[in-house]
């Protein structure tokens, strides 16, 4: 019987699967379509792209004091850099802009508390960050307390007056949204299809309707001596909406909830408030915050339609800006700016959003 | 619970114990809560309209507009009511609506599957496109290819020519407009008799091939004789059809048919978000189908084309039309807003001009809402039959 023992040293692969002409081959040439395709859209990205850099970046004024620092024929970012502090704090007053510095600090600070996850005692920072830091905010930003100048809301403008839509929006909306979840669950009849009608009826309109709404029928709703503050018709109007779509999400988040879970707190002798905020809500509340990061993001960028009721939030101070006769034809550098702003919010949301999913989804099944 | 225990001879809870009488009771009182609150804003209501000099009512509609609108689909100018600004309106968000779903569908897929693609480049090009565009707020975009786009085009002078009497200026997109002469009903007769041949012409495929296993390539045989029985009927009819096309005169072209500036940039910007938010929907879709499907597929020699065609997209839609309905209803009420460039839909005109200029604005406000809750509700009526049909029968 013919045995070999030595084994023949492994040859290397062939030249043309191995390196970077390899790579090419398998993931840009592996058929004649995909070849085509490769060049196509190569010569497609390398003539738009490399004009693109060009203008933003290497041909581009960043620094100057107006529109004829602009020498080169490249973006004129001067534009944006010139007007940050519009574009940021909007029309607050200019000595009262350490208070928003505070807060967006003290807020930072805060986001960053809770995404970290060796932070200690992380429920409380939540607990603080849902409730009481909204309220030390409005004193802070609104005034007329504790010494502070009162700043109406008429000067609240930039980045900062679409954090707050967006933050008071999400904090206000989601009790109200748990509400409108567990009542949709309910076994009572009556507050069953009053949550349902509430929810379809906000989810099946628009936010601009939503906002036209806030803006002409609320002063028909209350007292005529009651006198509601634009900004304040505003909130409410999106936290109604937004409401309606966080308790959807949280339902999702009630149903995922295994009916042993709903039983066994029944068991328990507990009442149905005390079953629901000691055993189901902890638990459906935490599967469902990639969700309601995901709500968050989609909020943050429906913020943008106050400017339709003549709120000045970042894109509204812009496009107020743009026209600016001193400014002409910087659209596209004032639209590139915001776009890149909302851009960089909503990206690093996502982002964590889907890493809290890969997280969770491991933990739970 | 010893208090409890003293009574436990009387089986009956005392009245607040019951979970039953609670539940009655809660009821009633968030009824008599919630008609307290309506009572309250309507009869606040009717005192501030009072003291504006409001009156209620829709008596409104029929009075005379008085104002133009941009676009219309329907005869309208000023001597029209404020009743048929509203159909106008309508009508325009539903055109803008019907274009965005077709167009958003068709980008959509395309990028979806090229996320999927083998090709390195392609797959990084389409993930880049979903992540910047789904990140940036539609208003936003609707904003920067109107003013920082559109608004740059050339004067109707100096028209940017595309070919075949197609012009390009800042005030829109000027393309030919077919018109039909006398005879060309019988072409549109041909046509429907076509259709309708070729509804049996699948039918009988299907049968033979679930039959005899003979395939018949019935869809591409139905397109040819829908085309060539219009083409034919069409010369034997002596080409009844004539292109007007659209000439400079004055200030601005005159005939053909014109896209206005404002629907183009709402149709691009609405068209490029949501296929974002599409294509993410189709990858997950095509990712969810088991793998072993495709080697099953593969493994029966099907090639990589109809292996997608025939067994992963049809299995993958099944994933994808639910998500799929709520971006559609997504883009008909994204579509509203329009009025922030002036493309008269049904909010732009109705909730804005006419509420303007009417100050109705409970009932103005109240129709425009009652619209789009009509559409979200007929569209998820049709995608819930849809779905139940596409759903997957366990045998």
């Amino acid at each position: 019987m013919l045995h070999n023992d030595h084994k023949l040293p492994d040859l290397a692969p062939p030249i043309s699967t191995t390196g970077l002409v390899g790579w090419a081959r398998q993931n840009l040439f592996d058929t004649w379509l995909n070849s085509i395709l490769t060049v196509v859209v190569g010569y497609f990205l390398i003539t738009t792209l490399g004009p693109m850099l060009n203008w933003a970046f290497l041909d581009a004024d960043f620094f100057g004091d107006s529109k004829d620092s602009c020498t080169s024929d490249g973006a004129c970012w001067v534009f944006v850099t010139v007007r940050i502090n519009q574009f940021i704090y909007g029309f607050y007053p200019e000595s009262e802009l350490w208070r928003i510095n505070i807060m967006f600090a003290a807020f930072a600070v805060l986001i960053a508390a809770l995404v970290i996850e060796r932070t200690p005692h992380r429920g409380w920072i939540a607990l603080f960050t849902l409730t009481l830091f909204p309220i030390i905010s409005f004193y802070l930003l609104y005034g007329d307390a504790f010494g502070l100048e009162k700043v109406e809301t008429h000067k609240w403008g930039g980045l900062m007056l679409t954090l707050v839509l967006a933050v008071v929006g999400i904090v206000a909306a989601l009790p109200i949204g748990i509400l409108l979840a567990l009542g949709r669950r309910s076994e009572m009849a009556v507050a069953r299809s009053f949550c349902t009608i509430f929810i379809e009826v906000w989810r099946g309109v628009p936010l601009i309707s939503v906002l036209f709404m806030a803006s002409v029928m609320f002063p028909l709703f209350v007292p005529e001596e009651m006198n509601l503050d634009k900004l304040l018709r505003a909130l409410i109007g999106i936290v109604m909406f937004q409401s309606a779509y966080m308790a959807e999400v949280i339902r999702g988040g009630l149903q995922a909830i295994p009916k042993g879970q709903y039983e066994a707190a029944e068991a328990m002798g507990l009442s149905y408030w005390k079953s629901m905020g000691l055993i189901i809500l902890p638990q459906a509340l935490k599967i469902v915050i990639p969700g309601i990061v995901n709500t968050f993001i989609a909020l943050f960028k429906d913020t943008s339609l106050v400017l339709i009721i003549g709120l000045f939030d970042i894109l509204a101070t812009m496009q107020a800006a743009i026209t600016d006769p001193a400014w002409p034809r910087v659209s596209t550098e004032g639209y590139v700016f915001v776009a890149f702003v909302f851009w960089i919010f909503c990206f690093s949301m996502s982002r964590y959003s889907q890493s809290l999913e890969r997280k969770l989804s491991t933990g739970h099944r | 619970m010893p208090e409890n225990n003293k009574h436990s001879a009387n089986s009956k809870p005392s009245f607040w114990n019951d979970p039953e009488k609670r539940s009655i009771l809660f009821q009633i009182l968030m009824v008599g809560a919630v008609i307290l609150f309506i009572l309250y804003i309507i009869n606040n209501t009717m005192h501030n309209l009072e003291t504006r000099g409001i009156s209620t009512g829709f008596g409104f509609l029929s009075q005379n507009a008085g104002f133009d609108i941009l676009l219309t689909l329907i005869p309208f100018d000023a001597t029209y009511s404020f009743g048929r600004t509203f159909v106008v309106g309508l009508l325009n968000t539903l055109l803008v609506s019907f274009l965005g779903v077709i167009c958003a569908t068709i980008l959509g897929f395309m990028l979806g599957i090229a996320r999927l693609s083998h090709n390195w480049l392609i797959r990084k090009v389409a993930t880049v496109y979903v992540e910047i565009f789904r990140n940036i707020p539609l208003l936003l975009q609707i904003f920067f290819w109107y003013f920082a786009v559109l608004q740059l085009l050339p004067s109707p002078k100096q028209s940017i020519e595309l070919g075949g009497g197609t012009y390009l200026n800042v005030r829109g997109l000027y393309v030919p407009e077919p018109i039909a002469e006398s005879g060309f009903g019988w072409v549109a007769i041909a046509f429907f008799a076509s259709l309708i041949a070729s509804v049996f012409l699948v039918r009988w495929a299907k049968k033979r091939l679930d039959e005899t296993g003979n395939f018949f390539p019935a869809y591409w045989a139905s397109l040819g004789l829908v085309v060539g029985v219009c083409l034919v009927t069409f010369l034997l009819a002596g080409s009844p059809m004539t292109l007007e096309y659209p000439e400079l005169k004055g200030f601005n072209f005159q005939g053909g048919i014109s896209i206005i500036p404002e629907l183009s940039a709402l149709l691009l910007a609405l068209t490029i978000y949501t296929a974002a938010f599409i294509a993410e929907i189709v990858r997950s879709g095509i990712e969810a189908v088991d793998h072993g499907q495709t080697e099953a597929a593969s493994a029966l020699g099907l090639p990589r084309s109809r292996t997608l065609r025939l067994i992963v997209i049809p299995q993958a839609m099944r994933v994808v039309i639910p998500p799929l309905t709520s971006q559609y209803l997504n883009l008909i009420k994204n579509s509203s807003l329009a009025t922030a460039i002036g493309y008269p839909d049904l909010v732009s005109v109705f909730a804005g001009t006419t509420l303007n200029q009417t100050g109705q604005a409970i009932e103005v406000i109240a129709m425009t809402m009652a619209v789009y809750l009509s559409i979200s509700l007929l569209v998820s009526m049709f995608m819930n039959w849809y779905n139940k049909r596409m759903a997957l029968v366990e045998r």
